[in-house]
């Protein structure tokens, strides 16, 4: 309980909460290295999943790209700094890596899973295959691929602490100089924002998935006012 | 018209789905193609709109070898209907049966316009338009997909065992409605189904399918169940084909007989000793009075047992056969096309009448 209050009086006292070391920039900082690796991650994964979804050949390339989860994320970033020096990118690199195996097996699922006779359908009526993927299959697969995004950005955003460990900045910059100081209100205090912010993410993640998924592919689409033509869902509602 | 002239599908295995199918749908008929599984005829079908390529043969459109439009273009110009209605989940009804239309770049009010309209042709209250496919039944669906194929009238409508996935009752309601809208539309319909009964029902020419997709016969539903081609259509289309066949002799010439009738609402007093037939003040049917009922005062609805089928003079002879089977008093009731009560009949003529046909029951 102590230490909690210690990170509490950590985090509420003012002086976190201006410059360029304090907890707003750190978030903005946090957030910019989270959305530009799982930007480029759905840059690549998403196309290369709605083709293999669509067309039905590589299957495997997901279940390949699904083992890069095994490998150790420190370790990668530790490697790409030595590669290439210290800088955004290596850091970006290694969390992408983390960001595509998410994205790209919901894409791919998703597009997949869309009912075989709605795609016959749509293929019968006359639409091409370009048009069937972005009209019918893409917007069937939404569900899946926005779990899978969000599965993604909570990974990514937890895991891009590691930043501050190759000397750029971000949440983890409190974690880790708490670990060295021995400061570990600070440490502590920076995991307690970690966590705010990766949950007011998700939460914001799931509003954007009721905004663009379409109404029929809910469990239950009724709107309100057409409740009154249907009496047994009331009953079965109000029982 | 449609022409499949020497029509061979063969899959890379080797597995022969179509064997020279030569045939000829006429225009603004209900073509019907019937078999087994593996038969053949879904892919038959399915080459009509390129969804599967011919491996050798010529699939001709009015003279117009399909080969040479582009597959989309091709596939436009037809209605398509399968089985699981294959609607899109993600869109209203109303969208769903405007697709083709707007695919066919109508602009987005004229198209939703027709599909409120053709919602209403196939039975549907224009609202249903807001609603989203899983919000309604599987019957309701399958009109939504007939909707969505004669969106943009096209003179071709495929359609792919397109009844099969409902409940037998709601399958005939769809039955009905589509030869009610072919008599209005006068569309070339080809239909795929493995039921001889609705290949027979809805079909005004019967292609029978065997397995290795070979033509096993092809003419009028009433041919194929009196002159079955060989042993195996005589066992595709089932025992009782005899049975089904009355349903293309027609009663010219029955002969009816008179029965005791009382009036619904009029005043009796007596026990009657036989079956007596109760008609409202119109004259239609309304059951029959058992022996023995007694009745004092005026003839209510109550002692009345119901009556069997009713049989409408000029309608097909198992028609008749149903009435008088199915009537409690073992006489079929005999109606006139308004309804109204002309006589009663027993199987027995029935019978007779059917031994008179010459072609009215097979050899088997």
């Amino acid at each position: 309980m102590n230490s909690f209050g210690n990170a509490f009086a950590w985090l509420f006292a003012p002086e976190q909460w201006s410059g360029p070391s304090g907890i707003p920039a750190r978030v903005l900082e946090h957030l910019g290295y989270t959305a530009l690796a799982v930007l480029l991650g759905l840059v690549i994964a998403l196309p290369i999943g709605m083709v293999i979804g669509h067309s039905g050949k590589g299957g495997f390339l997901v279940g390949a790209v699904n083992a890069l989860r095994a490998i150790p994320e420190l370790g990668l970033l530790i490697l790409l700094v030595l590669l290439m020096g210290i800088g955004l990118l290596p850091v970006t690199l290694a969390l992408v890596v983390l960001a595509i195996p998410p994205l790209l097996a919901g894409t791919y699922s998703g597009i997949r899973n869309v009912d075989r006779s709605v795609v016959d359908a749509a293929r019968g009526m006359g639409m091409k295959e370009g048009r069937i993927l972005m009209r019918v299959e893409l917007p069937n697969a939404l569900p899946l691929i926005l779990g899978g995004l969000r599965a993604a950005t909570l990974q990514v955003l937890a895991t891009a602490t590691i930043a501050a460990y190759v000397s750029l900045g971000g949440l983890g910059r409190f974690v880790i100089d708490g670990l060295y100081l021995r400061d570990f209100a600070q440490t502590l205090g920076g995991t307690i924002v970690i966590a705010v912010v990766a949950l007011a993410l998700e939460g914001l993640l799931i509003l954007l998935q009721r905004l663009v998924v379409s109404r029929g592919l809910r469990r239950n689409p009724t709107r309100r006012r057409d409740r009154t033509v249907r009496p047994v869902e009331i009953a079965v509602e109000t029982a | 018209m449609i022409e499949f002239r020497d029509v061979t599908k063969q899959y890379p295995d080797g597995t022969v789905a179509v064997d020279k199918l030569n045939l000829t749908v006429e225009a603004g008929t209900i073509t019907v193609f019937v078999g087994p599984s593996g038969c053949g005829k879904t892919t038959s079908l399915r080459m009509v709109n390129r969804m599967i390529e011919a491996t050798s043969g010529t699939i001709l459109i009015d003279g117009k070898d399909i080969r040479d439009s582009e597959p989309a273009l091709l596939r436009r110009g037809m209605g398509y209907v399968i089985q699981q209605a294959g609607l899109f989940p993600h869109r209203t009804v109303l969208d769903n049966v405007a697709t083709v239309p707007l695919l066919s770049g109508w602009d987005k009010r004229k198209a939703r316009a027709r599909a409120a309209e053709l919602l209403e042709t196939v039975g549907l209250p224009a609202e249903m338009g807001r609603r989203y496919p899983v919000q309604l039944s599987g019957g309701q669906q399958q009109r939504v997909g007939v909707a969505r194929a004669l969106a943009a009238d096209p003179p071709i409508l495929l359609m792919d065992e397109p009844f099969s996935a409902v409940d037998p009752v709601v399958r005939e309601d769809l039955q009905n409605e589509l030869l009610r809208l072919q008599g209005e539309l006068d569309k070339t319909i080809v239909f795929v189904t493995h039921d001889i009964d609705e290949a027979v029902r809805i079909g005004e020419k019967v292609a029978v399918f065997r397995k290795g997709g070979v033509l096993a016969q092809y003419g009028t539903p009433a041919d194929v169940l009196r002159y079955p081609a060989d042993e195996f259509v005589a066992g595709f289309v089932g025992r009782d084909r005899g049975y089904r066949g009355l349903s293309f002799l027609e009663s010219s010439g029955i002969s009816v007989d008179r029965v005791e009738t009382a009036k619904l609402g009029k005043p009796r007093a007596e026990t009657v000793a036989d079956w007596v037939l109760v008609l409202d003040s119109d004259g239609h049917p309304c059951g029959w009075l058992p022996p023995g009922t007694s009745v004092d005062g005026s003839l209510t609805r109550e002692p009345l047992v119901a009556g069997g089928s009713l049989y409408t003079t000029g309608t097909s002879l198992r028609g008749a056969l149903d009435a008088a089977l199915s009537s409690p008093a073992s006489r079929g009731v005999v109606v006139d096309e308004d309804g109204k009560y002309v006589g009663v009949i027993t199987a027995r003529q029935v019978l007779d009448l059917i031994e008179g046909h010459p072609q009215a029951v097979s050899k088997t």
